[in-house]
């Protein structure tokens, strides 16, 4: 497997949106054949810009990108064959029937006769849409467009699938149900998928490889595994009573840091009440951190160890957490998507 | 084997075009309400400046002293403008359903993702110019040049839909507003239609209002359909105004394709 070329391969792709809204300022990416990668971060992150790219929806400023071998920018027809794409709103006709949908794609990619009616059934039954293939896609529920919206992107059985934020939207149940389909597709002979998520659960459960995403580069890329293994020891959290201020921050940075056996104290910016602390050994650092923020005469509310997790590795990598990086994209990310329906 | 490769890409794109349209004909079938709207609006434009006309054309000059002779050709190119003129607003609800980027990532030509809705729209504008004509033939209209004269009028006004349908379409990929889309169209369709022919003889018309007209194109659909329709068509003028209209045709159809490129620059 190794010595195939990879299915994905962008290089310092650059892309500046009018209105001087910097989407991508040097992403690079490759996916090996027959893997599942996973492209993780924020919303406005440049996520769904880089797959407008790879896919040819968009083209970049400068930069260069290959699927399944062709060039996307001199090439797009061919990269358009190889691949299928499951956008964040693929606007299956509401109209007309999940059958009549299905039908148009295959078309498109040149199917006709037997052979389409034979790959229609084959998805509608794959994708458990057979009861329902007559009626109009505007009576299905968000699952059910979400799996036909897959279908459709696999009509014409790509080399290279990319799925943007297949879950987003997805109620808890559906959500979990589109997780094993697309646990299962990757199971699928040959089948690459290129994956963006904004959910740190989803990327660590499907992808075999993560890149994490923020402001338009791949800070860190490596297995779930991996990433989670170059941070060293434990995570802990520690809730305040009170929100602190910078300066109040300043004092605590100050009491902390020095611990026997800690290594990073960073701060909850959102809240001001949360203090993320990585230490060889969780339990025991706490008693030594409670010690210490009680001399400085600080409130606890609560305190908790856990193994590293995406958040921690997101933290890390990008400076800031998860949660703080999508409350700014919440902002930003508006202006973006004015700009171009749907960043 | 070059012209080979052409010559079945040409097919493919037919082929794909009317894939398009026919999904574009499902839509409205499916929608009653808007077939209906299609075919009576026309209907109630008929019997209001029937009577609002009635005695206007008595004050001569129009060719005919029959109100409806001269009032189904200017209904039926008022039609086609006005129902093609929103084409736009279907691409901006694909646009934003996230439907065009799909199609765009499939190998589909890119000439029928922008002309299916151009294409259906021109089989309904065909449709609805045949049903004015009927309308009017019930009403005791009377049409000297026959089925050929028919056929010019219908052909022009569907030469016309296609111009401002493609327009709109060029306008709703580039601007990407439904606003602008509406401004526009409000702005435009009743001084197109009262800066020509369509409900006043040119006789009778102020002489820089006839200026102006020689250069609105709903105005050379209404002369071509015109002439065509009287007891001695003009074929020089319907070939000149006919002509005008598919050279428009073709170019706004060309510069609706065109826009892809800026939408991708954009998108």
């Amino acid at each position: 497997m190794s010595t195939r070329a990879p299915a994905v391969v962008a290089r310092q792709l650059i892309k500046t949106y009018p209105g001087d809204v910097t989407a991508l300022c040097g992403m690079d990416v490759t996916v090996e054949p027959g893997t599942v990668f996973g492209l993780l971060g924020p919303n406005g992150a440049g996520k769904s810009t880089t797959v407008k790219i790879l896919t040819t929806l968009a083209r970049p400023d400068s930069g260069t990108a290959a699927v399944a071998g062709h060039d996307v920018l001199r090439h797009p027809d061919r990269v358009r064959r190889a691949i299928g794409v499951v956008a964040q709103s693929s606007g299956a006709d509401p109209v007309a029937t999940g059958r009549e949908n299905l039908q148009l794609q295959g078309r498109l990619y040149g199917l006709k006769g037997a052979e389409l009616n034979r790959r229609v059934d084959e998805l509608l039954a794959r994708f458990t849409l057979t009861d329902a293939a007559r009626r109009p896609v505007k009576t299905y529920s968000g699952g059910m467009r979400r799996r036909l919206d897959v279908a459709l992107g696999l009509a014409h059985r790509p080399e290279v699938l990319f799925l943007d934020e297949p879950t987003t939207g997805l109620d808890p149940e559906a959500r979990t149900a589109m997780w094993d389909e697309i646990a299962r597709l990757a199971g699928d002979e040959g089948l690459t998928i290129l994956l963006t998520t904004h959910y740190l659960e989803e990327a660590d459960r499907l992808a075999e490889r993560i890149a994490i995403v923020d402001r338009g580069r791949v800070v860190v890329e490596g297995t779930p595994d991996e990433l989670k293994g170059e941070l060293r020891g434990d995570a802990v959290h520690v809730e305040l009573r009170e929100p602190v201020g910078e300066a109040g921050r300043t004092v605590l940075q100050g009491a902390l840091a020095g611990l026997p056996g800690v290594h990073e104290v960073v701060f909850d910016t959102v809240r001001s009440r949360g203090i993320s602390v990585r230490a060889d050994d969780g339990a025991v650092a706490i008693p030594a951190l409670l010690g210490a923020l009680e001399r400085v005469g600080v409130a606890v509310a609560a305190a908790t160890v856990a193994r590293p997790s995406l958040d921690d590795v997101y933290l890390r990598y990008a400076g800031r957490r998860y949660a703080e990086a999508e409350a700014e994209a919440e902002g930003a990310g508006d202006r973006v998507l004015a700009g171009t329906g749907g960043a | 084997m070059s012209t080979a490769v052409t010559q079945s890409a040409m097919s493919t794109a037919v082929t794909q075009t009317w894939y398009m349209t026919e999904r574009q004909l499902v839509v409205f079938l499916r929608q009653p309400a808007y077939l209906l709207i299609t075919l009576i609006q026309p209907v109630v434009w008929l019997f209001l400046f029937g009577n609002l006309f009635k005695e206007v054309v008595e004050l001569g000059g129009f060719g005919t002293t029959s109100d409806l002779d001269y009032l189904v050709p200017g209904v039926v190119v008022m039609s086609a403008l006005s129902s093609n003129m929103w084409a736009g607003m279907t691409t901006l609800d694909e646009i934003q359903r996230g439907t065009l980027n799909r199609f765009l990532t499939t190998p589909a030509s890119r000439a029928a993702l922008m002309n299916g809705n151009v294409v259906s729209n021109g089989l309904v504008t065909a449709l609805q110019s045949v049903v004015i004509v009927l309308l009017g033939l019930l009403g005791g209209a009377d049409y000297p040049g026959g089925i050929g004269g028919v056929v010019v009028l219908v052909v022009a006004s569907v030469l016309l839909g296609t111009i401002f349908a493609a327009l709109s379409n060029a306008l709703g990929m580039l601007v990407r507003e439904r606003e602008s889309i509406i401004g526009i169209n409000t702005f435009l369709l009743l001084p197109l239609t009262f800066l020509s022919t369509a409900f006043m003889a040119e006789d009778r018309m102020p002489s820089w209002m006839r200026h102006i007209a020689d250069f609105n194109p709903l105005n050379w659909a209404m002369v071509a359909g015109r002439s065509a329709l009287s007891k001695q068509p003009d074929w020089g003028d319907v070939a000149g105004r006919g002509g005008a209209l598919l050279a428009l045709a073709v170019a706004a159809v060309w510069l609706s394709i065109r826009t892809f490129r800026s939408y991708q620059r954009s998108v």
